[in-house]
Order: C-alpha cells, then structure tokens, then sequence
C-alpha cells in the first residue's frame, strides 16, 4: 500500500511541482480549447496565441519564485 | 526505413531525457551494488525493467485505439506539464536560486543508508537492495516510458525515439561499468534545460494539433516555437538573477546600516 503511494506521488511528482503553475497551464489550455481555439479565424492565430501565453506563465511564475525564494534568504540572513 | 532528418527531433529529445534518467537511476543501482552486492542489484534492476516491458506491452497498443486529435490533446497536455514543470526548475537552478541535482552527494546519502542493516543480511537474498533498484529503476524507467511514448507516438516515431532512448541506456551503462561511479560529470541542468525546452515545444505543438489550430509553416513551426522557448527561459533566468541580487544587495545594506547603528551604540 505504501509502494503504491509512493509509485502515484512519484507520477504526480512528474507533472506537478508547484500546483498554481500547473492549473494556470491546464485553465490556459482549456481558454484556448473552449474560446478563442473556436473564435472565428481562431485556427490560424490559436497557436501563436497559445505560445505567448504559456511563455507568460513560464516568466510570471519564474518571477514569483524567484522573489520567494530570495525574501526567504534574506529572512534567513538576518 | 527511417527517415532521421525528419525523426531528429523526438530521437534527440528521447535521448537527452532519457540520459538525464537513466543517470539517476544508474546513481542508485551503483550504490546498492557497491554497498549491499551485485546479485540484487541487478536481480532489482532486471525486475524493473521486465515491470517496464509489461507496461509498455499492455498500454502500447491500448494507445492505437485512440482517435488522432485525442491522442494528440492528450499526449501534448502531459508532455507540456512535464516540459514546462522541468524547465521552471531548470532555470531557477541556472540563476542560483535552487541547488544543482548533485549525484555524488545522492550516491553517498544512499550509499550510508544503505550501509545500515547490511550485516545482518547475508545468506538469503537481501530484499532491501533488490526493493531499492526495482524502485528507482521502474520509476525512472517510467519517465523514460512515458518520454518516448510522449515525443513518438503522436508523429509516428516509436521506434526513433526508442532507439534513441536505448542508445542513452547502453551510454550510461558503459560509462558507469567503466568509470563504476556516479556520473557526477553530466551536466544535468543544461540538459535539463534543454529537454524542458523541446518538451514544451513538442507539448505546445501537439496541443495547437489536437485542438487543430494551423501552425504557420506546419512542421517548421516546431523551430519556431523552440527557438521562441528558449528565448523566454534565457529571458527568465536574467530576471530571476536580477531578482536575487536585488533582494541580496538590500540585506546588505539593512545588515550593514544594522551593524553601522551597532557600532554608533557601542561608540556613544
């Protein structure tokens, strides 16, 4: 029971590491899916669209990170 | 009959990753077989592996069954939260803010852990060793599964991208077998960084075709969005740089402007 536990944390592990950045992907997806992927002239600027999105996730999450990681490290410095 | 210019892609992304796996998992199994012997060592690892071949076996085919776009959807949803996910952590080890995957010091954690017990277990066959490399190889294993399954099966490149994986395989076991230590020398994170890029980019790509949006220049696009990936996480880790030293040169100044005030005490 307890292999199996750790065999499902394990898969999890693989997919989500921090939880906001992994939804904000999945409602990003379904955005794209449900609204502007059936927009009318959605098909030919869905993907561009979907690109420059995911790449503000990566930064906005990259930058939150960051600073809570290094507020954490002055608070520790101090 | 293979076409490897077309295939160069998802056999080179299979390959990277699966480096980065098979790295880790060759890390444990030496441990083991260094601390606790080679017979369940390799009787773990070889277990794993034949878990692995059963896996693939029943749900490689189960995959054929779906309709393209699903797959497509599906494969690419995964494939872009394992991309994205890898990517996040690579940069923020590239701009310091998180300590670099150290295989020495995993192989000496585990290589002390697992010398605790290991008198006691001598005649039978020691479970501990043969449980520890089953774990690490079925679970490493099943990323590299899931890697080739991910970059090969949605463009037709199983076998590509499972040659490629195998042939990462057979790299590490040599190089283990000849060096018989952990390869502490791989640099884990610049090939992190690298498989987290074309990951995303398959992941990206994959979804805006099971969503069956038009990518400008078709197949090309792929360069594109690679190329625009990376941009972004170069992009990311000057930030998260920039950031930290932020953050580091205002504690200074507090803990110097502190021990300036200390000091005035002192003086008064």
């Amino acid at each position: 029971m307890n292999a199996l536990r750790t065999t499902i944390e394990e898969i999890y592990g693989l997919f989500v590491d921090d939880g906001s950045y992994a939804l904000l992907i999945l409602v990003w997806l379904a955005v794209a899916a449900l609204g502007f992927g059936r927009a009318p002239g959605g098909a030919s600027w869905g993907g561009p669209v979907f690109f420059l999105g995911l790449a503000a996730l990566l930064l906005e999450n990259v930058i939150r990170s960051a600073r809570k990681i290094a507020q954490e490290r002055a608070g520790q410095s101090l | 009959m293979i076409n490897w210019a077309h295939a160069g892609p998802s056999a080179l992304a299979a390959f990277l990753a699966s480096l980065v796996e098979f790295v880790e998992a060759l890390t444990i199994i030496l441990a083991v077989g260094t601390v606790r012997g080679w017979r369940p060592a390799i009787i773990g690892t070889i277990a794993g592996v034949a878990l692995l071949t059963l896996l693939v076996l029943i749900f490689g085919p189960a995959l054929q069954q779906i309709p393209l776009h699903d797959l497509q959807l599906f494969i690419g949803t995964l494939l872009l939260l394992f991309g994205m996910r890898w990517l996040r952590k690579a940069i923020l080890r590239s701009a310091g803010l998180v300590g670099l995957h150290d295989e020495e010091a995993i192989y000496q954690k585990q290589t002390l852990k697992l010398s605790e017990g290991r008198e006691i277990v001598r005649e039978r066959l020691d479970m501990v060793a043969v449980a520890t490399t089953f774990k690490a190889t079925v679970l490493e294993g099943l990323e590299v599964v899931f890697i080739v399954i991910a970059v090969g099966a949605t463009g037709h490149m199983l076998v590509p991208a499972g040659l490629a994986a195998a042939a990462a395989g057979i790299v590490v076991i040599v190089l283990g077998f000849i060096l018989h230590k952990p390869l502490a020398l791989v640099p884990e994170n610049t090939l992190k960084f690298a498989v987290g890029i074309i990951l995303s980019t398959f992941g990206a790509f994959w979804i805006g075709e099971g969503l069956q949006f038009h990518w400008p220049a078709e197949d090309l696009s792929l360069l594109g969005l690679a190329c625009g990936f990376l941009i972004v996480a170069l992009l990311a880790v000057w930030l998260a740089r920039r950031i930290d030293a932020a953050f580091t040169l205002e504690t200074g100044s507090v803990t110097s402007n502190g021990a300036q005030k200390i000091e005035e005490g002192v003086h008064s």
